[in-house]
């Protein structure tokens, strides 16, 4: 019964929370190109996105005549699902992970790359020459960048020696059981906060740490990364035909994507749950800062800082072009995080 | 850290898929039955930026698609292989270093192959 209401309630809050980001990212954008946004709809606008959702909710469920009915159907649904489901493996705080599996990593990896089948559905199904386009573009881009992350998030696993995301998060923070060391030197078991974060823990983790950030961007088909929505070519992709409540089940998915892939890189690379704030002698910010409440809060506060910066890149770097894309994927990501993994190696090796 | 999972732990899994399932689902199917309908043959014509629709959309797509498709299929898989040896590199030591770098270095040897072959040349 228990475990029942924590999925509604994930489910509800990452809803919620895409409704909230969709307006922040208008928000966003608009301070950083020196507008005020949306103004109307409640203190600061903060009711437009509700507005948004009910008008998609009443519009018309136009099927195009050429398209297939049943992929039509059954594509956003696809996409919502893959991103919802990652949500149920990820640690909450100290003590509470809603699916405590010992393949997590290798779980959500696998869920992440099912939105792509959902995607090409779309395009597909809709049978226009833009979707098909874009879907197809998107794609080609989402594999190509799932490899750096993938050996990315090796270099992790190498020295944890774990999958499970509770253990990884566990080694990052005053609750450590192994002896933690920052840049392998200085030993951080008591003094807990940033310094024991994996980033910091290894200095080559930094730099996997990017490729991952990257990839993830891609993963999303964020800007720079987002030549299959490219507006001012193929229109808006693959959900171009989408109309309604389709359109709108696509597009929550995408803000909840971001949202899962800041999780993962927060639980990979920056602590999850454990507090920035260092144990400095008597002043014991880490303990104090640390518990159940604490942790809730820290996770949630470090992705929602993760999702602004995603945000902050989107409406600050131009689009890529198609080949440079996939030439900076294949010829410099996946090389260079091959040797972040040898590194790793190396490391746990040599140093530990 | 020798925690196995049994199946039980999935459990949570499958009731987040239902929630978000029963969520979208049912939001689509009712919005479909309650929306309005007002169908045209014209309306029901695919986007393309107001001309007629020329031909069908399902056109071949280039070759090159396939190849990546292709490649990453290879990548992927021997990535996939690595984690079990990831995990327990600490009892592997030395010796599964060497043997999995010298795995690596074939595949890295392989994708050099293919970027001076001019596979992933898109211009």
């Amino acid at each position: 019964m228990v475990f029942y209401l924590v999925s509604i309630f994930i489910v509800a809050f990452i809803a919620l929370y895409a409704l909230m980001a969709v307006w922040a990212e208008r928000k966003v954008s608009a301070y950083m190109q020196n507008r005020l946004g949306p103004m109307e709809t409640g203190k600061f606008g903060l009711f437009q996105t509700f507005a948004d959702i009910i008008k998609l909710i009443q519009k018309e469920d136009i099927v195009p005549t050429a398209a297939d009915k049943a992929l039509f159907f059954i594509a956003p649904v696809l996409v919502f699902l893959s991103v919802f489901m990652g949500f149920a493996a990820l640690p909450v705080t100290y003590g509470y992970i809603s699916s405590d599996i010992s393949l997590g990593v290798f779980y959500l990896l696998a869920v992440v790359s099912i939105e792509v089948v959902g995607i090409l559905m779309a395009g597909w199904s809709s049978n226009n020459k833009y979707a098909l386009l874009g879907s197809v573009r998107s794609v080609a881009q989402i594999i190509s960048y799932e490899i750096p992350a993938v050996i990315a998030v090796l270099s992790v696993v190498m020295l944890c020696g774990s999958l499970n995301l509770q253990d990884i998060t566990m080694q990052q923070g005053i609750y450590a059981a192994d002896p933690i060391y920052f840049l392998g030197i200085w030993k951080v078991n008591a003094v807990g906060g940033f310094p024991a974060w994996h980033i910091f823990q290894a200095p080559h983790l930094l730099i996997a740490f990017f490729i991952y950030f990257t990839a993830s961007l891609a993963e999303c088909n964020r800007a720079p990364f987002d030549i299959p929505e490219a507006e001012s070519e193929i229109v808006a992709g693959f959900h171009i035909e989408y109309s309604g409540f389709k359109f709108a089940a696509l597009f929550l998915a995408e803000y909840a994507m971001m949202f899962l892939v800041s999780m993962i890189a927060v639980v990979l690379f920056l602590g999850g749950w454990n507090t920035p704030l260092p144990n400095i002698g008597s002043l014991a910010l880490a303990d104090w800062t640390s518990g159940v409440a604490w942790g809730v809060f820290w996770i949630i506060g470090k992705s929602m800082v993760m999702v602004l910066i995603q945000m902050w890149v989107r409406w600050t770097f131009p689009r890529f072009r198609m080949d440079q894309l996939m030439s900076f994927c294949w010829k410099v990501l996946i090389p260079v995080s091959f040797g972040c993994m040898l590194i790793s190696a190396i490391w746990k090796l040599a140093v530990i | 850290m020798q925690n196995i999972s049994v199946p039980s732990d999935y459990f949570p899994i499958v009731l987040q898929i239902l929630a978000a399932l029963g969520f979208v689902a049912m939001t689509m199917v009712m919005t479909h039955l309650i929306g309005p309908k007002r169908r045209t043959a014209d309306k029901l014509e695919n986007f393309e930026c107001g001309i007629e629709q020329q031909g069908d959309a399902r056109s071949p797509i280039s070759v090159k698609y396939f190849l990546v498709a292709i490649l990453f299929v290879l990548f992927d898989v021997e990535v996939i292989f690595m984690y079990p040896w990831a995990v327990n590199f600490r009892e592997f030591g030395f010796q599964g270093f060497i043997e999995m770098f010298v795995f690596i270095g074939l595949l890295l040897a392989g994708l050099f192959y293919v970027v001076k072959k001019g596979a992933l040349d898109w211009e």
